[in-house]
């Protein structure tokens, strides 16, 4: 196996270009796994993490711009203001070793429908950073995943980094496991509220083939809010409302029977969680 | 820890002025070597030349093996030779109780990841590249996965002459005794992993005499030996094993995995032969704790005292014997609980399924009685109205009482006392509500949605919990306090010490005195394995205090001297401690005579025999001293003892009559969980325990034996399972097969008592396995208070939680 380890990103572009089969490898917490087992064996390996410039982020107006080499950690520890619905995902990943390791463009790159990261970005209507020697492109991240571990990346195409709007609101996510820690997201949730923009934000993993926004209970939450100019009045949501947003959540998740739980369960998390997501985003925004 | 001493015990005799004597808690010698990642294992080791193995297993879980081909994995370079059962010299079956698994598949494979071939390779992945190029073509049979469908009649049979296994009946009693309170119910047992953390692993190193030296980590080097042996087709003394570093065991390596594969390769090649087994490869390399069906009838007067217990279990043992035949035999012996009962019937049967072979784990048998019959002992007292402790304390087992096999517990049985000191351990502290924060730092509270708590549920808490300040979902975020739910639950449970119906059970000890410049050393030499549990440390102890020297040398374990027997039923301290006590008196005798030499008096001289042994002196009472290594300078003393303990009988075959077993574990557990009724998530608060150890021979690896056996019995009450479908394993990984971190696992209150044994070594009682056995059912006891749920199968699922398991609510 050759290892190709590029100290630059325009290095690391041409290396793709010319290698486009070579496997990218960031924190490893997917592909030595992979390697491990023997499911995979590519002939080249393109290591991302001496790429300085990869590893980190800045704030463009409201624009916050997360590389791709940023890990987990960094991200609890850096971006939990600008970016608390994330930051709340990245506490819940693997152990600290993993979150010490794992990186959001890694997560993105395998594009589980289990990633801890996707339902945020979907939440916050991420766009990821895409480029190739050929050019660059923005991809919304709703967009982006096409199928279970399967993305829009051409074989020639690295992840650069992921811009999300600054937090102009309550953020929340949450993932149902079978123990306390270090679990694979038998489902999870993630709710953004936008009090400028008046928009609701969702995201839900392990409960489709890919990572999915629930379109339905954004659409209806917002118009809700709307019209009884909650933005402006913060009252108490109604629990009808509540009720019917988490409804309509579960009902756009397509869950199926695993290993790690069941379609039925699922989709009743899914619920639950939406509900208390939601109660507590909306109680942020009635504090603050 | 609380101790209550018992007068009659030896320490009187026992040397004095040594630090690190029985009783105290001597560090290990292997301690700061694992803690600093230091200390070899059996999958470190190397040696010059040395060439790697790898195992083709069926994918299938029964089919007819119609061709092994192996010319392409024999032409790849790197690859040295590639086995089938062809090449096996000797027997070519292995079993601990009876020889029927294959060592490699001959015509027949009857479990998913059955060995079929090996292959030795100049390095790991050319090995593994080698295995996959074996083709072996295979014709699928018939399935029989459903133990109960398994003992049908007209099922396919996973052996000739049926899939029975064994069926003991205990018979005491009315068989048609009526009661006034009448609760029945049926409980299930998933299949549970040991999860050691070392995976099979060893070197076979073929020696210049035909024979061959193998460096393993396992549980009994003897019965390891004789297996390989016989199917090496070699003398037992051509076959020498040597203890490797082990990464736990739990039973998983009672049974052979790689021991033979790596001889044959080694032998056949010339060459030192290495395997390590991946975690995905262990899963199938070693067997299961046994799943169970469980359907109990418990009837009792309305003070709430038993009147009968009726119990039919099945054990799915899978597709091979391994140590089934015991494990059944002590669910059926152990099958009431510690409680007297005048009238039982309990039939337990196990049975061959084309599920993997499930054989030794820690609790053997006694753990899914226990779960089944504490789930009983809860519903009756529901129906009762009675505390669920008052009715054990009620029933309670004591010194005197009759096992339902007519055995009569002729040492401390303080069932009752153990209940109580867990009712009124210390609770853990609540917090206020006001506390709550989740992981955004933004204090939400409860809202007070939590569904209604039923039976003993303390009421939703509505806040961080216990001393890990988590609540259910951990770190997950799912809870602020919505749906949280405490509740209690209490179990107790009992264990046999030692091997049992009639098995002659035995230790070797050798004890080596030497004296060199004045300086007094001792050696100590086993076969007796330590898997992490201690036995190491208390060899030393044992010999520190009884001939009263400081420095201790615990050689290590080999087959150069006699069998110690297994890692097992938690005898070792038992019975390789009686053995090393026995050895050590040996050498007490010798000195004595040599003292007397010295001293002028004759041999057998009262005051020799009351001579004490301190700080490296003999001390006569009228005031004659020897220093020890003068004795012993140029002239050492060694002495070898094989040591048994008191016989058992077998059980009568019609009534499960007889004296089967040595000795009891007690332990009781008080478990408080945290349960989001609405997820199905658990968050377990606190554990309160209590067992009775006869003699804590090191008190602080008691407490580790105690939370470690807790955690376990936690593991299969939450998480734990392999899980099966057409007899394939579905999660075999440490991805999908959970086992608690330490946001599971709770503060342990341990309370410790020492109530001696009077016909066991120092009064001690096997410490390893009870507190395996009652925290699984006190767990779920205690979910059951908060959900209401009847939780009949164990581990629980969220799901369960949320809808039910397979008891109709």
């Amino acid at each position: 196996m050759e290892f190709l380890a590029p100290t630059s990103w325009d290095e690391a572009l041409a290396v793709k270009a010319e290698h486009p089969e070579a496997e990218v490898i960031a924190g490893g917490t997917d592909v030595m796994v992979d390697l491990n087992f023997d499911r995979r064996r590519p002939a080249m390996l393109v290591d991302l993490t001496r790429i300085a410039d990869l590893a980190t982020w800045q704030i463009d107006g409201s624009v916050l711009t997360i590389g791709a080499g940023v890990t987990y950690a960094r991200i609890i520890d850096e971006l939990s203001t600008l970016a608390p619905g994330l930051a709340i995902a990245s506490r819940t990943v693997g152990s600290p070793q993993i979150r010490n390791r794992g990186t959001i463009g890694g997560n993105l790159g395998s594009a589980s429908p289990a990633g801890d990261a996707h339902p945020p970005l979907l939440a916050t209507k991420a766009t990821v950073e895409v480029a190739s020697a050929r050019g660059s492109r923005s991809v919304p991240v709703e967009k982006f995943f096409t199928g279970a571990k399967r993305h829009v990346l051409a074989p020639d195409e690295l992840i650069a980094a992921v811009t999300v709007p600054v937090a102009a609101g309550p953020q929340q996510f949450a993932k149902v496991g079978t123990r306390n820690a270090m679990v694979i997201a038998v489902t999870s949730f993630a709710l953004a509220l936008d009090p400028h923009a008046h928009a609701v934000g969702t995201g839900i993993g392990s409960a489709a083939p890919t990572p999915i926004r629930a379109e339905e209970a954004e659409r209806v939450l917002a118009g809700e809010l709307a019209a009884a100019d909650q933005w402006e009045h913060r009252r108490p949501l109604d629990d009808h409302l509540v009720d019917h947003f988490a409804r309509l959540s579960a009902e756009a998740a397509a869950p199926i029977d695993d290993v790690r739980g069941t379609a039925a369960y699922r989709r009743h998390a899914l619920a639950v969680l939406a509900r208390r997501t939601l109660s507590w985003a909306w109680s942020e925004y009635q504090r603050n | 820890m609380t101790t209550a001493l018992q007068p009659g015990d030896v320490r009187h005799r026992l040397g004095r002025g040594v630090d690190g004597g029985i009783g105290t808690d001597a560090s290990r010698p292997d301690g700061t070597l694992k803690a600093t990642g230091q200390f070899g294992f059996s999958s470190d080791l190397w040696t010059e030349g040395m060439i790697w193995g790898a195992t083709v297993r069926s994918p299938h879980p029964h089919a007819a093996v119609v061709s092994v081909d192996v010319s392409a994995a024999l032409g790849m370079p790197g690859v040295h030779c590639v086995l089938t059962h062809d090449d096996v010299p000797g027997r070519k079956t292995y079993g601990l109780e009876s020889p029927d698994q294959p060592v490699l598949a001959i015509d027949e494979v009857r479990y998913q990841g059955e060995p079929v071939a090996v292959v030795a390779a100049d390095d790991p992945e050319t090995a593994r590249r080698g295995a996959a190029l074996v083709r072996v073509e295979y014709r699928l049979l018939p399935l029989v996965v459903d133990p109960v469908a398994a003992l049908a009649p007209g099922a396919p049979e996973v052996h000739p002459g049926g899939n029975l296994v064994r069926h003991v009946k205990i018979r005491r009693g009315d068989p048609s005794a009526r009661a006034e309170v009448v609760v029945s119910g049926d409980y299930e047992v998933g299949m549970q992993d040991q999860a050691f953390l070392g995976t099979e692993s060893g070197m076979a190193v073929p020696a210049e005499d035909g024979g061959v030296d193998l460096y393993i980590a396992t549980q009994w080097l003897h019965v390891d030996r004789d297996q390989v042996a016989a199917s090496l087709g070699l003398p037992p003394e051509k076959v020498r094993l040597t203890l490797a570093g082990v990464g736990g065991a739990f039973g998983a390596r009672e049974d052979v995995s790689l021991q033979i594969h790596l001889c044959l390769l080694a032998l056949r090649t010339g060459r030192p032969v290495k395997m390590v087994y991946s975690r995905q490869e262990s899963f199938f390399g070693h067997v299961h704790r046994h799943p169970a069906r469980l359907h109990y009838t418990h009837g009792a007067d309305r003070e709430g005292r038993l009147v009968f217990v009726h119990a039919d279990m099945v054990f799915d043992g899978g597709a091979y014997l391994s140590s089934s035949t015991a494990v059944v035999g002590n669910a059926a012996t152990l099958g009431a609980g510690p409680y007297d009962v005048p009238n039982v019937s309990i039939d337990v049967r196990g049975a061959y399924t084309n599920n993997p072979p499930c054989g030794a784990m820690r609790g053997f048998g006694a753990v899914q009685a226990c779960f089944a019959y504490e789930s009983q002992m809860d519903k009756l007292a529901a129906a009762l109205g009675m505390h669920p402790v008052d009715l054990r304390t009620r029933n309670a087992m004591t010194e005197g009482s009759s096992l339902p096999t007519g055995q009569v517990v002729d040492s401390a049985a303080p069932v009752a006392e153990l209940l109580n000191r867990v009712r009124v351990a210390p609770m853990p502290p609540v917090a206020s509500a006001g506390d709550a924060a989740g992981p955004t730092g933004d204090a939400a509270g409860p809202t007070g949605d939590a569904a209604g708590p039923t039976g003993d549920a303390a009421g939703p808490t509505g806040a961080r919990s216990g001393a890990t300040g988590l609540l259910p979902g951990g770190v997950a975020n799912t809870t602020h306090g919505e749906g949280v739910v405490r509740g209690v639950g209490f179990a107790v449970g009992f264990k046999n010490v030692g091997y049992s119906e009639g098995f002659d059970d035995y230790s070797t000890a050798r004890v080596l005195l030497t004296g060199a410049g004045g300086r007094l050393m001792a050696s100590v030499h086993s076969a007796a394995c330590e898997v992490g549990q201690g036995l190491v440390t208390v060899e030393a102890q044992i010999v520190r205090s009884e001939l009263g020297v400081d420095e201790v040398v615990v050689e290590t374990a080999d087959t150069q001297v006699g069998s110690a027997g297994s890692t097992s039923a938690s005898r070792q301290t038992y019975v390789t401690g009686g053995a090393v006590r026995a050895a050590c008196q040996a050498v007490r005798e010798e000195l004595l005579a040599r003292a007397a030499a010295v001293l002028g008096l004759e041999p057998d001289d009262p005051d020799l025999a009351e001579a004490e042994l301190v700080g490296g002196k003999l001390l006569c009472r009228s005031g004659g001293t020897v220093v020890v290594a003068d004795l012993v300078e140029g002239s050492p003393v060694e002495r070898t003892v094989q040591w048994r303990h008191r016989p058992t009988e077998a059980l009568h075959p019609d009534t499960g009559q007889g004296r089967a077993h040595v000795q009891y574990s007690f332990a009781a557990h008080r478990a408080i969980v945290d349960v989001d009724v609405e997820l199905g998530l658990v968050h377990v608060v606190q554990i309160a325990t209590a067992q009775d150890v006869g003699r804590a021979m090191n008190p602080a690896a008691v407490v580790g034996q105690i939370h470690g056996g807790t955690t376990q019995g936690i593991g299969l009450a939450l998480m734990e399972e392999i899980q099966m479908a057409d007899g394939k394993v579905r999660n075999p990984s440490f991805t999908d097969y959970l086992i608690p971190t330490m946001p599971d696992v709770p503060p342990m209150h341990v309370e410790v008592l020492e109530l001696a044994d009077p016909h066991a070594p120092y009064g001690l009682r096997g410490v390893g396995e009870a507190p395996t056995l009652s925290s699984t059912p006190a767990v779920v006891a205690a979910v059951r208070a908060a959900t209401g749920r009847a939780l009949a199968r164990v581990p629980v699922r969220p799901e369960h939680i949320v809808f039910g398991d397979l008891t109709p609510q």
